[in-house]
């Protein structure tokens, strides 16, 4: 388990989501696809999402499938209405630069596995 | 029309006691799922699920019918001219049905096996057209029906039961 704000501040990230406080936030783990199908059959509930996707539909997927925070690698930034949405729906939007090996290995050090 | 149907083990006799008696449903929803309007798809299913939460269904079985209804949805808004999407919410479980418009599935076994699409551009770049919406829905089901064929309707209709 590690803290999203610890993770936050390891990826250089950057909370879309002001009003969702990262240190609230425990993950144990993420699912890393950018198919969405993939995602709703096989990331599981309190898993990180990391992806490049960064359209509406991908809020609804991770809120279908409990997914309390989305890390969009490469820089891409999610815009207004995607945000308002991942807020109404209290999941947090975090963007990186990094890509998404690179994430995904932090986070795996991170957690110690 | 050339049908499919899967039933969970063990589901054999609830769902057919289900099919049979008819019963009264508490609460019936109907929402319109236009083609190729990936902003209106998932309203129904999101909608689904609020009311589902209020009444207090457990989150694991929540979000077996919440997966199994996006996905639906999204395949009527991926693949046919529009359709509606019904739930009726019973006592002790929930029952989705879709039917579109049209073009239908020719051959409903080869849509069954996971990474089979015949999705567009526009649809694979928003991350669907996996090929594994079919296989999710019946994956999260405890019954599953397909009536369709090719330059037809399609319906697709599932059965959750809350515990
Ligand atoms: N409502 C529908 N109308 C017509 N064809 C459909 C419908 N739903 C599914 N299909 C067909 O079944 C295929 C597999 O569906 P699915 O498993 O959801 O994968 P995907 O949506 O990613 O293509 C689709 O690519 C399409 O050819
Ligand atoms: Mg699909």
């Amino acid at each position: 388990m590690t803290k999203l704000s610890e993770y936050i501040a390891k990826i250089d990230g950057k909370n879309h989501t002001p009003a969702i406080d990262p240190e609230t936030i425990e993950i144990s783990g993420a699912y890393v696809s950018d198919m969405l199908s993939d995602v709703m059959g096989s990331a599981k509930p309190g898993q990180a999402w990391i992806t490049i996707m960064r359209h509406l539909n991908v809020i609804a997927v991770a809120s279908m499938t409990g997914i309390p925070v989305i890390i969009f690698s490469k820089g891409n930034i999610p815009d207004a209405a995607v945000c308002d949405k991942a807020l109404e729906e209290g999941i947090c939007l975090i963007s990186s630069n990094h890509d998404t090996f690179t994430l995904t290995g932090i986070l795996y050090n991170t957690l110690g596995l | 029309m050339a049908e499919y149907w899967y039933i969970a083990e063990g589901f054999e006799e609830k769902v057919q006691s289900f099919l049979t008696n008819n019963g009264e449903s508490e609460v019936d929803m109907m929402f319109t799922v236009p083609e190729k309007d990936f902003n209106t798809a998932g309203k129904g299913s999101s909608e689904v699920k609020n009311l589902l939460k209020r009444l207090g269904v457990e989150s694991g079985v929540l979000r077996r019918i919440a997966v199994a209804s996006y996905e639906a949805e999204i395949n009527v808004a991926a693949h046919s001219q529009g359709g509606v999407m019904h739930s009726a919410v019973f006592d002790d479980l929930i029952h989705v049905r879709f039917e579109d418009e049209g073009p239908g599935i020719g051959d409903i076994e080869q849509a069954m096996v996971p990474g089979f699409s015949t999705a567009d551009d526009l649809v694979r770049e928003l991350g669907f057209g996996a090929g594994l919406g079919l296989p999710n829905i019946k994956k999260n089901s405890d019954a599953m029906h397909i009536v369709s064929e090719k330059g037809s309707s399609t319906l697709v209709e599932f059965i959750i039961f809350f515990a």
